[in-house]
């Protein structure tokens, strides 16, 4: 009875007014079967589209240049942007998949957490107020700053978009997959849906609207996990020993789920791993675009401030939800797991109790079972619509700046030479974002059988061995040359992704060769890939002694001034 | 004014120079930190996941490892938001009168 009132009144605390009258009634639901259509979820996840569709419109009205379109005018504050890079970074895979890998392994999870928390540091203390001060739209603007604008602009626009491309597949099958176990909807249905309203956000309301729909999934998202960790930590008395001990108690692996387990294999994948979430975080295009939606270096950094708070505070939050996840499906197994068959007849234990294979719908499905198990039908509709926000708002955010880098970069800067007026570039922007949906539809549709694992690995390596080189080194190196940057890019680019195809995880998992035989030991490339880009674009910049390399060292010192005290940065846009 | 003899006095500001310097040791000695609490962290469980799988006290199932882990998470967030409280009151200040000398003259 009191756990009923501790419930409600944080279900209410959490400002799910609308959803707390029907809380009783939705407790009692219990177990629906996952695979039927959910239409509680489905109602929420409506009330969401609703709202940022209503949000679409209203900056529909405000999006007018081309500076609305890409950094909704610069006018975003600090806080509200560290809540967006909160939204834009935070995906699915991290909430779902990091609790899943602690409801299987335990301590593995933390490790994950950990890794994709200690990139936002660098960008805080290297790049974010240089990328306000020197940049305007993208990140190849701070790249190209004192370069040849058509090599480096050509290499910084593939760069951004092979990142966008493989963040996005990921993304789009993530989606059709969960949205089929969630919402008992059909996979085509589900990519459909994602491409359909993701092109409404980024086509119509530009930055403003993407910039809200992950504002508010961050708040979504940050209130959703803050009740399930209360809502476990509750039951154990705040005291986290007495959630550990029954978990051990409980999961198959007994203690071993308070150690690492087979995570980090070798020292080697792990200081590559570790490099690849370190530095590839500061060469994401889409995170790196939203320091461009602040008014100064100032909010720019307390922005980096506040986004590193949430995401690390949700993080902490996944692990106690992973092992609430642990503790609290075993109670009520008939509800969360598969039975496991034998014959046409469960298979029953030495003990005399019924066995389970699993849980239903699959290892990343722990933290939505503990929804349901600690907050019943109408909690489960919610997290279920908090799942598939945080997809959209993901693919917003890649979108808009896939289309960035193909109208503002290659259209208006390699095309046009600098020419372009602002509304042609708002419309290749528009026509871009346009193809991009299409595209993305029809590659999450091709890629539903296949093995996507690899991919989001695959664009932090990309973004670490590629983007982050070549923005550091041309920022912060006075002897860099447009030679030097374009060849070491190119080569971390082509480091990364060849390795990666000759590794475990694609030569094996998805080109069928068999155990064992992949040319390239490690789990991944980043190691080899960053410090070869590095070392060439050293080495390529020392050799460089052009006239055009001469003038481009001697624009550093400008550049630098700029950088550091933000004179002559560009300011926000008045409306 | 042209820009360019903004630019040009506040390169001459011996005031500039210290502002970068001062700046720069900070952010590179944050980053170091952060690099060997992160990288310590990951090298200690390549190498010593026994000692980390230690519990905290006899009859504990909480295990060294994860105050430590959760430590990091804190670390992470802590170092990030003293950097960016640094750079937002005494940096800004040193830059604003870089820029405010630039401007007088």
């Amino acid at each position: 009875m009191i756990n009923r009132t501790l419930r409600n009144t944080l279900f209410v605390a959490a400002g799910l007014l609308a959803a707390g009258g029907a809380l009783a009634a939705g407790a009692d639901l219990g177990n629906t079967t996952k695979q039927a259509t959910n239409w509680v979820a489905i109602a929420m996840f409506a009330i969401f589209v609703a709202i940022t569709l209503g949000i679409t419109k209203w900056a529909a009205a405000r999006t007018k240049s081309a500076a609305d379109f890409y950094t909704a005018g610069g006018g975003i504050t600090g806080f509200q942007n560290g809540l967006a890079i909160a939204g834009d970074y935070m995906s699915a895979a991290s909430f779902l998949g990091i609790s899943g890998l602690v409801f299987a392994n335990g301590f593995d999870g933390l490790i994950f957490s950990i890794g994709w928390l200690v990139g936002w540091p660098v960008i805080t203390f290297l790049m974010a107020e240089r990328l306000r001060n020197l940049g305007k739209f993208t990140f190849a603007d701070v790249a190209a700053y004192r370069f040849a604008q058509v090599p480096m602009r050509s290499f910084a626009a593939t760069g951004s978009l092979v990142v966008v491309a493989f963040y996005m597949i990921a993304q789009m099958v993530g989606a059709g997959q969960l949205i089929k176990v969630l919402f008992g909807l059909e996979y085509t249905v589900a990519v459909i849906l994602v491409g359909v309203l993701m092109m409404c956000y980024v086509l119509f309301g530009g930055m403003t609207a993407t910039t809200w729909v992950q504002i508010i999934k961050a708040i979504m998202l940050l209130t959703g996990a803050t009740f399930m960790a209360l809502a476990v930590l509750f039951q154990f008395g705040f005291n986290p020993e007495a959630l550990f001990a029954k978990a051990v108690e409980v999961h198959s692996k007994h203690q071993a789920i308070m150690a690492p387990g087979g995570l980090i294999k070798d020292p080697v994948s792990a200081i590559s791993v570790g490099m690849a979430l370190m530095f590839g975080t500061a060469g994401l295009p889409h995170i790196l675009m939203r320091f461009f939606t602040v008014p100064s270096a100032k909010e720019a950094r307390k922005s980096v401030g506040w986004a590193t708070t949430w995401i690390g505070y949700f993080y902490i939050l996944t692990f106690i939800i992973g092992f609430g996840a642990i503790v609290m499906l075993t109670q009520d197994p008939a509800a969360y797991y598969v039975p496991k068959m034998v014959d046409g007849v469960q298979a029953v234990g030495a003990d005399g109790k019924p066995l389970w294979d699993g849980l239903r719908g699959g290892g990343n499905m722990a933290a939505i079972h503990l929804a349901n198990a600690v907050g019943g039908n109408v909690f489960l509709g919610f997290i279920s619509a908090v799942a598939f926000a945080t997809i959209l708002a993901v693919v917003a955010g890649l979108t808009l700046s896939g289309a960035s880098a193909v109208s503002h970069d290659l259209y208006a800067t390699v095309f046009k030479h600098g020419n372009a007026d602002s509304s042609s570039e708002l419309r290749v922007s528009k026509i871009t974002t346009v193809c991009l949906g299409i595209i993305a539809v029809f590659l999450g549709i091709a890629f539903e059988k296949e093995n996507v694992a690899y991919m989001v690995m695959l664009a932090f390596a990309i973004a670490c061995s590629a983007n982050f080189p070549v923005l550091f080194m041309s920022v912060l190196w006075k002897d860099c040359t447009t030679k030097g940057a374009v060849a070491g890019g190119v080569v971390g680019l082509v480091a990364s992704v060849g390795l990666t195809i000759l590794s475990a995880s694609v030569w094996e998992a998805v080109l069928k060769n068999p155990k064992g035989s992949a040319w390239f030991p490690y789990s991944s490339p980043a190691l080899f890939s960053m410090t070869a880009a590095f070392l060439v674009i050293y080495l390529v910049s020392k050799m460089d002694n052009s006239a055009q390399a001469k003038l481009e060292r001697s624009l550093y010192p400008a550049q630098k001034v700029r950088s550091e005290t933000g004179v002559g940065a560009a300011t926000a846009s008045g409306h | 004014m042209a820009n360019e003899d903004i630019v040009a006095r506040i390169e001459a500001n011996p005031k500039y120079h210290e502002l970068v310097r001062k700046r720069s040791s900070y952010s590179i000695i944050m980053s170091i930190l952060m690099i060997i609490a992160y990288y310590g962290y990951i090298l200690l469980i390549a190498f010593n996941k026994e000692w980390l799988g230690t519990p905290l006290a006899p009859g504990m199932v909480t295990t060294i490892g994860i105050p430590l882990g959760v430590g990091v998470i804190v670390f992470t967030i802590a170092i990030t938001n003293v950097y960016v409280r640094k750079a937002n009151s005494d940096f800004d200040d040193m830059s604003a009168e870089v820029i405010k000398e630039a401007n007088q003259k």
